[in-house]
């Protein structure tokens, strides 16, 4: 009677206390899926619309592409990878680092095309190379909207790796399958309000790195 | 190539096509679930919110529902929500948690776009209208609707993909619906039932995604076709999102 009542209840500090390990450790493979997914969607995403910007024809096509991967339901492709990647990390970073490259690619395209022009032409009269242009202004100038890009894939990215939990691979949606299966109400509660935390979290820290990144926009705002 | 064959053979098998478990009820239970959670969203959500872009009030509180709701993970509600009400159906319907998650996740992109939609017509167009006489309500109707239809729609279209996508996570409470043969092969680790739920639920919430850009492009106007480039184009196909994350 006593167990029961425990287990029924949302919140049951002394299983926290006693599962530590496995709420942190959750904790820790979610926030490293998140990480490793948003920074191989850049790495993918980056090149791709910094060209697609500068050869149009490729714009359409990679978003239909990245479209239609976006469209696959999230438990339906680690579902998909699972016999083919086990249990593992990897089988949940490739749906998500494949979410995340509609998002990036989009706002990389668009923040490169919100560059005026004759922000360009002064860097041609100056003599910049493309390189360095591409570099030292295009870039600088269209991080407003690709780190929007980052903030909306990460939030977006935290959500989906919850759903990896669902299989059994370790995430924080793996104490929500545990707290369904055992049942024990306490660790739905801690799985849900920690990935509700994450992603405020990481979208407040982005947006403070977003502002750090382009104190210009700042001094422009305050004028 | 095994592994394929056996995938085949599980399509192939009679059994998985009759009865409760069978692929034409898990596929009706799904579309069941969407159809319903998402007419019931349109008709909380669109009125309400074109009204307010008619006003072109309240946009601010608007879009903050929208972005709370992208911080909740969706299955958040099914989970939480079976545990409260356990596994109730009901005709018509279905599953109630499920009614209730999937009404809640479509209904911020819903009120959203329909938004931005109606109070993104250009001024000078309403204005237009009104000195050519129109009452608001003709103002509404024959002018700002038709020309929010495109970003109306493509509300109703991240709605739609995002209700099916989750409504696949349904049956890890216990609802039915095509998830159930990711979650029940899983459980009894045939991998190939695995693999023909994943199919089948990717290729529905593919059938879900191009035929409501189909519908988006039929209902837009004419006049409005020309500048729908590829960037709009794009846009469109953007919108839809794996478990009910709303773009912004």
């Amino acid at each position: 009677m006593f167990l029961a009542s425990n287990v029924d209840r949302w919140l049951w500090w002394d299983w926290i206390g006693r599962n530590t390990d496995l709420i942190t450790s959750s904790l820790r493979e979610h926030v490293i899926l998140t990480v490793s997914a948003i920074g191989l969607g850049l790495l993918i995403a980056m090149p791709l619309g910094v060209a697609a910007a500068r050869w149009r024809w490729l714009y359409a096509p990679s978003l239909v592409f990245t479209g239609i991967l976006y469209t696959i339901p999230s438990l339906a492709a680690f579902a998909l990878l699972i016999p083919v990647t086990g249990l593992t990390r990897t089988t949940a970073l490739i749906p998500l680092t494949s979410y995340t490259l509609l998002i990036l690619v989009r706002n990389v395209v668009e923040g490169l095309d919100g560059v005026p022009s004759e922000i360009k032409d002064a860097a041609d009269g100056m003599g910049y190379s493309r390189f360095r242009r591409l570099t030292r202004i295009e870039l600088p100038l269209a991080l407003p909207t690709i780190m929007a890009g980052i903030r909306i894939a990460t939030v977006t990215v935290i959500g989906l790796a919850a759903v990896a939990g669902l299989l059994a691979i370790p995430s924080l949606g793996n104490l929500i399958y545990i707290g369904q299966n055992r049942p024990i109400r306490t660790a739905i509660t801690v799985g849900i309000a920690l990935s509700v935390a994450l992603a405020v979290t990481a979208d407040l820290l982005l947006s403070l790195a977003q502002r750090l990144l382009s104190p210009w926009a700042r001094s422009r705002a305050a004028r | 190539m095994n592994f394929l064959r056996d995938v085949g053979n599980w399509f192939n098998n009679p059994a998985h096509w009759r009865g409760e478990g069978g692929i034409p009820n898990r596929l009706f239970e799904h579309v069941q679930y969407s159809v319903i959670a998402i007419a019931v969203a349109v008709l909380l959500a669109v009125p309400l919110a074109v009204w307010l872009g008619h006003r072109r009030q309240f946009g601010t509180a608007a879009m903050n529902v929208s972005n709370v709701g992208r911080a909740i993970p969706s299955f958040a509600i099914l989970v939480l929500g079976t545990q409260q009400f356990g596994l109730v159906e009901y005709p018509i319907m279905g599953s109630f948690t499920t009614f209730i998650a999937l009404v809640a996740l479509a209904v911020p992109p819903l009120v959203t776009n329909s938004y931005v939609a109606v109070a993104e017509v250009a001024d000078d167009v309403r204005d237009a209208a009104r000195g050519m006489g129109m009452t608001e309500l003709e103002v509404l109707r024959k002018v700002e609707l038709p020309m929010a239809a495109p970003l109306l729609m493509a509300g109703v279209r991240t709605a739609a993909t995002a209700v099916v996508a989750t409504a696949t996570i349904a049956a890890f409470t216990g609802a039915g619906g095509l998830g159930r043969f990711i979650i029940d092969g899983r459980a009894t680790f045939v991998n190939e039932e695995i693999f023909a739920g994943a199919v089948l639920v990717a290729a529905l919430s593919l059938v879900t995604e191009l035929g409501l850009g189909a519908a988006q492009r039929w209902l837009t106007p004419q006049g409005l076709r020309v500048e729908i480039g590829a960037a709009r184009a794009a846009a469109v196909v953007s919108s839809a999102t794996p478990e009910g994350k709303v773009r912004p």
